[in-house]
């Protein structure tokens, strides 16, 4: 049996940490790329949002490199994403690429069912370690989230463009590659240590932007069309709403780790702007919209793929939001057509708009 | 004076109507429509709408603001959760209160109490005592309102089930007289979609009534039971949890199945984020089998007619060259 999953970001660095902990064989996908792109475009419906049309490309890349089952997560609506797998098994069908399909299905009677599903991918390894994987890949998690969160406060000070990314790339690298948590331990501070070294104007004072939206698009640069390096080059610190091991802990973890922000925090202050969940992450991306302007932060970007439904609803809702909490807001939709080039005009002009406003408050309160 | 309360012609109002009209009026209200889709009530509703929502959301829309115009005193949104258990509808409905509100001013009171039977179907009395409320009605009063408006809503379900489409079946309710299609036909053809996509005139391009004209007899998911469209979805391999997806999965394949059709019709809105999955998974399987013919629609603001009409001509002349064939 060799697993593959979709990409989303650095999460394959948790997922393959944690089956590889179990000896279980790995294919990660090569790296959503214009031809994952291509080959998800051909093969998915035209109205499908954009991860679905990536996971295509990547369970079709993966094929190639040997992969032959499918490890994906599930989910009981109201949003798309839990009947992904089975649209995705029928495309593959047809296209003649054969998978085992195990779908972690939320169990919907008692918590054997999600067992049982977890026994596909483990056979028969005892309980007892498979746990252990489990939190051997959170800890992964968390230690990506470290360094990402690291390469938000360094890119836009670095001094050699550039620089911030590769010592990232590196640390990223050095994390994936460790095997045990105590090698995890010492890899994680060797990868602070590579931040810590990028050259940098530790105390210049810049903008502040948080990233809000739909969890695929904030995670996978590749759908965000790199807005995070973007962002970060035009001299932005970034927040993102969402970090992997704070989606895990939420979801999987029912929020049972502590020391990790939870995004009830967004869910509190939603209201009275939208007073019911819509799935997906509709309802935190409005509250975070809230929590950041009272955070002080200059500015959010809201970023969603074309037709995603939880996002439109909280998209017709922020205009409004932005009006009361003053700060400005802006929204970006990512589909196949998403260009570098687009992306980087937009994001100047808001940059600009940003700036103009701090200095006109700054001027005023002086 | 009665409270005037306004419905939008617009999202389940295909379903619910006659069963909402009857609550509403027994605890006191005037009910008030919002005209037939217009193109100018499509616009406003796109005017007000973010351009990224789907069709039937910014139609929605429009006939919210021509409630607004009509200076009804209420009007009546219901936040719809779910209408089954393990259900939901979209996301953008369960929203669509909080869309409505930060877009569209100088709206009277919004009646947007949810309704979600999830869990279990008796749930539905926190809704009608909150809609009581409004009209100082005590919980068991509106409670009794509601289940004496019920054997409407069943004998409105079971003439959908005895063949009518929503438009008719309300007709006959109110004591009107159905009118034969005066055209023969010779083809009987499944209309596949979202109730407020094909049974809207002006949405669909009129789409049911030209197939009519054309000769075809018109079937859709709505003239099954229950129980037939859940022989249809038997083959998922996961329980669709959108109930008019799955009604609609579940129709399309039951009357394919059954050979009960010469053709099916899929009509999807477009940017509309179940239709993508289901009208996907649809047109895999009947194209498998290969057995019955399949055509999808796409509907948005500027679909031109007379390419759909195009289509749907040679569609049915297709369909009528290979009945001849076997
Ligand atoms: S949240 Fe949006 S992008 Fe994700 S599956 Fe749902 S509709 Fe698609
Ligand atoms: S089901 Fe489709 S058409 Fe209906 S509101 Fe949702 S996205 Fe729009």
């Amino acid at each position: 049996m060799k697993v593959t999953f979709p990409h989303m970001g650095y999460m394959y660095v948790s997922l393959k940490g944690m089956l590889e902990y179990l000896g279980i064989d790995v294919v990660v996908p090569p790296a959503c790329s214009k031809k994952t792109l291509t080959l998800g475009v051909k093969h998915s419906p035209e109205f499908a949002c954009l991860p679905l049309k990536l996971n295509i490309g990547n369970f079709i890349e993966a094929k190639e490199l040997g992969a032959d089952t499918i490890m994906m997560a599930g989910g009981c609506g109201p949003c798309r994403f839990g009947y992904y797998a089975y649209v995705e098994n029928e495309i593959l069908k047809d296209l003649k690429v054969d998978y085992n399909l195990v779908v972690m299905e939320p169990p919907e009677k008692h918590i054997g069912e999600l067992l049982g599903r977890i026994r596909k991918i483990t056979g028969n390894r005892p309980w007892l370690q498979i746990i252990k994987a489990l939190r051997f890949g959170f800890l992964k998690a968390k230690a990506v989230d470290e360094v990402e969160v690291l390469s938000f406060q360094i890119r836009p000070r670095e001094l050699v463009r550039g620089s911030t990314d590769r010592a990232l790339q590196k640390a990223i690298n050095l994390i994936d590659e460790a095997k045990t948590t105590t090698e995890l331990t010492i890899a994680l501070e060797r990868a602070k240590e590579l931040m810590r070294v990028v050259p940098a104007e530790r105390e210049r004072p810049a903008l502040r932007v948080a990233l809000i939206g739909e969890i695929y698009t904030l995670l996978e640069p590749y759908a965000n069309v790199n807005i995070e390096r973007h962002l970060g080059q035009l001299g932005v610190e970034v927040d993102r709403s969402m970090m992997l091991s704070q989606w895990v802990n939420d979801h999987l973890f029912m929020g049972l780790v502590r020391n990790i922000p939870s995004s009830d925090r967004f869910k509190k202050v939603a209201a009275p702007y939208l007073n019911h969940f819509v799935g997906g992450h509709g309802l935190e991306t409005v509250g975070s919209a809230v929590w950041y302007a009272r955070q002080g932060y200059d500015g959010a970007i809201q970023v969603l793929p074309f037709t995603c439904m939880p996002e439109i609803v909280a998209q017709s809702i922020l205009p409004k939001v932005s009006a009361e909490v003053d700060m400005p807001i802006m929204t970006l939709i990512m589909d196949e057509h998403s260009g570098e080039a687009g992306l980087i005009t937009r994001l100047e002009a808001f940059i600009d708009l940003l700036k103009r406003k701090k200095e006109q408050k700054e001027a005023l309160t002086s | 004076m009665p409270i005037r309360v306004g419905i939008p012609r617009a999202l389940l109002y295909y379903y619910y109507f006659p069963l909402w009209k009857e609550f509403l009026e027994r605890l006191g209200a005037e009910v008030v429509v919002s005209d037939r889709t217009t193109k100018g009530i499509l616009t406003s509703g796109v005017e007000h709408c973010v351009d990224e929502a789907c069709l039937p959301i910014k139609l929605a829309f429009g006939h919210v603001k021509n409630l607004v115009d009509k200076g009804v005193d209420v009007i009546f949104l219901p936040r719809i959760v779910s209408v089954a258990q393990r259900e939901y509808i979209c996301p953008k409905f369960l929203g669509f209160p909080d869309m409505v509100k930060q877009n569209i001013p100088g709206l009277p009171r919004v009646l947007d109490t949810t309704i979600n039977v999830r869990k279990k179907q008796q749930d539905i009395h926190l809704f009608t005592r909150e809609v009581g409320a409004l009209f100082n009605h005590g919980a068991i009063k509106s409670r009794l309102a509601y289940l004496l408006s019920m054997p409407t809503h069943f004998q409105y379900i079971s003439l959908l089930e005895q063949g009518y489409l929503p438009e008719e079946a309300m007709g006959i309710l109110k004591g009107k007289k159905i009118k034969e299609n005066p055209v023969a036909t010779d083809l009987k053809v499944a209309v596949i979609g979202h109730p407020y996509n094909i049974y809207d005139p002006f949405i669909s391009m009129n789409l049911i009534n030209r197939l009519r004209k054309f000769g075809a007899e018109v079937i859709t998911a709505d003239n099954l039971t229950e129980q037939m469209v859940n022989e249809g979805v038997k083959r998922l391999p996961k329980k669709l949890f959108w109930t008019m997806s799955r009604r609609m999965t579940g129709g399309a394949l039951n009357l394919h199945d059954r050979n009960a059709v010469d053709g099916i019709i899929h009509v999807a809105a477009f940017a509309c984020g179940p239709d993508s999955m289901t009208g996907e998974l649809i047109e895999r399987y009947i194209r498998r089998d290969g057995k019955v013919p399949f055509m999808n629609i796409n509907l948005d603001e500027h679909t031109g007619e007379a390419g759909v009409v195009t289509r749907l001509e040679a569609f049915l002349d297709m369909l009528r060259w290979r009945k001849k064939a076997v």
